[in-house]
């Protein structure tokens, strides 16, 4: 029997990937463009024995979510704007204690209150940088409904295995927008559990690495199984207990870091389109890229080969992408519904081997293929 | 690369506008196409400019909003001016209703037709909000983006029970209002 | 008999961090005899904390153990609680983590009435951060933050548990021990959310800007001011004014958060 095509929103979609993954428990506040997620899961989850609570604000969802997760459940929560910026001190909580959970972050319009129903991509740095202190985060940032739902369940994957906190960062455009999808069936995409440990509970240390199977990675037990462990906000020892001790805490400092580091590879996603002879490269994400990848076409129709490194995995950021494009396009174009964040990142990595120039608008409404074409041209032309 | 088929439908929130959106994108999903469905609308419920955006390809569609719009169709006057601004071509058919836009503007490219959408709903249908429906059906009319049978389906399958006959009627007379115009 | 603390506490975490003359310790002493009294499995307890001096007392019990944001510690604890049923879940918290900044979490984890204990450990000052003006300082009293005496109004935490629907509600102080004991048992057992409010005392920074100056007369202030709620019901409010009323204000059985979630909401969805 074919498989049918349903026509579902992005927030619809996150909602069936994180059924898809395993979620158990789901906290969240209501906020405008991520609504949809919390009211999708709280009819769904409580079928499938799982907990939904809509909580008394953004904080208190952020911290909910990391309790549900310490018991060995997987954990989400949803928000958007102002909301991502109130969770941001518990998410350094678990970003610090390496807690898995997915915070999805639907971005519209800001500062502040901003634009409740426009579209954005303003929380790109946020989403590196938002909590105080050096840590490691994942995002991702998909840019279509099939691919919402295959990045939920990735980002679920990532943060269960690596115990690194993943954000989701859609935009308002790719939440609300409606576009075919067929569900995979079981089995069809991975979906991983978080290590468990294998010593006796009387020998668990909940930070310490030394024979887990998977280098730098703690197994992780679950509050309520037997294995009594501390967590803390403080700089802890790999026992858990706090310690001011400098050696210690710049240890364990780099190899939360460091983690990031060694499975960069597994963590990255790039999408290429049309670069193996591209004179000019455009370099986006979210549903700027669609307005990239439409660009591409038409440049290409009007004698301009333009090709498109789309980055699926923004945080961490993949350099080598850049740097390899950098020795061989004429320019970069970077268009985004902002001033100009990923494109720090593409500067940073072009190491001045390339020019690059920013499409970017602020005025709620998706970046427009024409705009992107107008500016190659221009530039194109222009050398 | 195919063509797509760019839809935009423009008014105010409360017309029904993204459920005629959701309705048309479906029917194009259940004759084995792809679509995509999107929309603007402020912070009212009832008032205040709202549009719905529909692609349809057989192919992949790549950039999921009207780039270059084959039809827009405006039911409200503070819909005019944004969203008939990037009508590029001369065969973009833009269809306002007769009633509801008070003055129909002058434009550098499209086909102006005006069709009573509401006036057919009130004096006919007796139901003012089914217009969304009748103009839904002169959209298919008019372009054959989808078959009548198909959007037939997916009206009946988004409506409220006990309204299938209405909605039905009202596609009827859509496709009715289509007919009088010679492309 | 001696009572066996070392059964509860962690190997190697002592000593606390807390100051000679403060309370905490004693009230930790009544927490770990009563759960000792109520036989609970100790890997079917959590113990959440905020930010605070009080806040530090989940890291020597050998129990599964949180120490979370401030104010923020009700708000982890309901993720646990909701996720694990099995957990007891006991939130201990200062006054100004329970009551300024985590205020929010403090009513809506009442009026949920989720199955979580909250102890309040209540010395009308923040501690750890030298002595700023608490939401329990009195009137008039000196703070580092209130040099000229505070003029912000205290909340009675016993009145905003009720007000927000705890269902358990009581007082008590660190000099009572034994009703401390017996405050908390009832509390753990209590189906739906639970508060008490243990006045504590901190003679290092409420103490030496306030008088009395001295832990023994802050403590003998507990035993001397106090008075049973049986008593001071059947006293004028001119005669308490100024008592510690201690003992259960309110003992409530009405529908708790989690019970009604698996036995309400799962079967409704399940049954669609």
């Amino acid at each position: 029997m074919e498989k049918k095509a349903l026509l579902i929103s992005g927030n619809e979609a996150c909602v069936e990937g994180a059924l898809y993954a395993g979620i158990q428990f789901y906290a969240g506040y209501p906020i405008t463009p991520s609504s949809e997620i919390p009211e999708g899961l709280a009819r769904k989850l409580p079928k499938y024995g799982g907990v939904m609570i809509q909580m008394e604000d953004e904080i208190a969802a952020m911290a909910a979510t990391i309790g549900a997760s310490l018991t060995g459940k997987k954990a989400m929560t949803a928000t958007s704007g102002p909301g991502f910026s109130l969770k941001q001190e518990n998410l350094g909580f678990a970003s610090f204690n390496e807690v898995p959970c997915v915070i999805v972050n639907v971005m519209r319009g800001g500062p502040s209150t901003g634009a409740p129903t426009g579209p954005s991509q303003g929380d790109v740095m946020q989403a590196r940088w938002g909590t105080h202190g050096d840590h490691p985060i994942v995002a991702l940032a998909p840019n279509s409904i099939p691919e919402i739902f295959t990045e939920t369940v990735r980002g679920f994957n990532i943060t269960e295995k690596f115990r690194i906190p993943v954000i989701l960062l859609l935009d308002e455009i790719i939440a609300h927008m409606r576009e075919r999808i067929i569900f995979p069936e079981k089995g069809e995409l991975e979906v991983v559990d978080r290590l468990k440990p294998t010593v006796p509970p009387d020998q668990y240390k909940p930070f310490d690495v030394t024979n887990s199977p998977l280098p730098l990675v703690p197994p992780m037990a679950a509050y309520g199984s037997g294995y009594r462990f501390h967590v803390t906000g403080l700089n802890h020892r790999t026992d858990g207990f706090p310690t001011n001790n400098g050696d210690l805490i710049e240890k364990e400092m780099h190899r939360i870091m460091d983690k990031v580091d060694l499975y960069k590879k597994d963590i990255f996603k790039t999408e290429t389109y049309m670069l193996d002879d591209a004179e000019v490269a455009i370099v986006a994400y979210g549903s700027s890229s669609r307005a990239a990848k439409y660009a591409v076409n038409a440049l290409r129709e009007q004698g301009i080969k333009a090709g498109m490194l789309r980055y699926i995995t923004i945080w961490p950021f993949d350099e080598a992408a850049i740097e390899k494009l950098a020795q061989k396009v004429k320019f970069i174009v970077v268009p985004e519904l902002n001033f100009g964040q990923l494109i720090l990142e593409v500067e940073r990595a072009a190491k001045g081997k390339t020019r690059v120039y920013g499409v970017n608008r602020v005025n709620i409404e998706i970046i427009h293929p024409h705009e992107i074409i107008e500016k190659v041209k221009e530039l194109f032309h222009g050398i | 690369m195919s063509k797509n088929t760019e839809i935009r439908l423009g008014g105010e929130g409360g017309q029904g506008l993204i459920l005629a959106g959701v309705i048309l994108a479906s029917a194009a999903l259940l004759e084995g196409k792809n679509a995509a469905q999107s929309q603007y609308y402020g912070p009212e419920s009832r008032g205040g400019i709202s549009k719905s955006e529909v692609v349809i390809s057989d192919g992949e569609i790549i950039y999921p909003e009207v780039a270059d719009p084959d039809l827009v169709l405006v039911l409200s006057d503070v819909a005019i001016g944004p969203y008939t601004r990037d009508i590029r071509r001369d065969d973009a058919l833009v269809v306002f209703d007769a009633d509801t836009v008070k003055k129909v503007p002058d434009l550098k490219h499209g086909k102006i037709y005006k069709l009573p959408f509401t006036m057919t709903a009130h004096d006919k249908l007796g139901k003012p909000f089914i217009a969304n429906i009748i103009a839904l059906g002169a959209i298919v009319g008019l372009t054959n983006v989808v078959s009548r049978e198909s959007i037939e389906k997916a009206v009946l399958a988004r409506v409220p029970k006990g309204t299938e006959e209405l909605n039905k009627t009202a596609l009827f007379e859509g496709f009715e209002l289509a007919k009088t115009i010679k492309k | 008999m001696a009572f066996e603390y070392e059964k509860y506490i962690r190997k190697g975490t002592l000593p606390h961090i807390w100051c000679p003359g403060c309370g905490h310790g004693i009230v930790m002493k009544s927490l770990l005899r009563a759960i000792d009294g109520l036989k609970l499995d100790k890997n079917d307890i959590a113990v959440v904390s905020g930010i605070g001096c009080a806040s530090r007392l989940p890291g020597y019990l050998d129990m599964n153990t949180l120490h979370t944001t401030h104010g923020r510690a009700l708000a982890f604890a309901t993720g646990i609680r909701l996720s694990n049923p099995k957990l007891k879940v006991i939130v201990v918290s200062g006054d100004g983590d329970a009551a300024a900044i985590g205020g929010n979490h403090f009513i809506h984890a009442a009026r949920r009435n989720i199955e979580i204990t909250l102890l309040v450990f209540n010395n009308s000052i923040y501690g750890m951060t030298g002595g700023q003006v608490a939401p329990t300082t009195p009137l008039g009293a000196i703070a580092t933050t209130m040099p000229y005496g505070n003029i912000d109004p205290p909340f009675d935490i016993v009145k905003l548990a009720e007000g927000a629907g705890a269902t358990f509600v009581a007082r008590t102080t660190s000099y009572h021990t034994a009703q401390t004991e017996q405050l908390i048992k009832q509390a753990i057992m209590h189906k739906g959310f639970s508060v008490i409010d243990i006045i504590d005392a901190c003679p290092v920074q409420f103490g030496r800007r306030n008088k009395p100056k001295e832990a023994p007369d802050m403590m003998q202030i507990q035993k001397d001011n106090s008075m049973p709620i049986q008593l001071a019901q059947k006293k004028t409010p001119e005669e308490i004014a100024g008592k510690i009323i201690t003992g259960v204000f309110v003992k409530k059985d009405l529908p708790s958060y989690m019970d009604t979630y698996y036995t309400t909401i799962i079967p409704k969805a399940q049954a669609k």
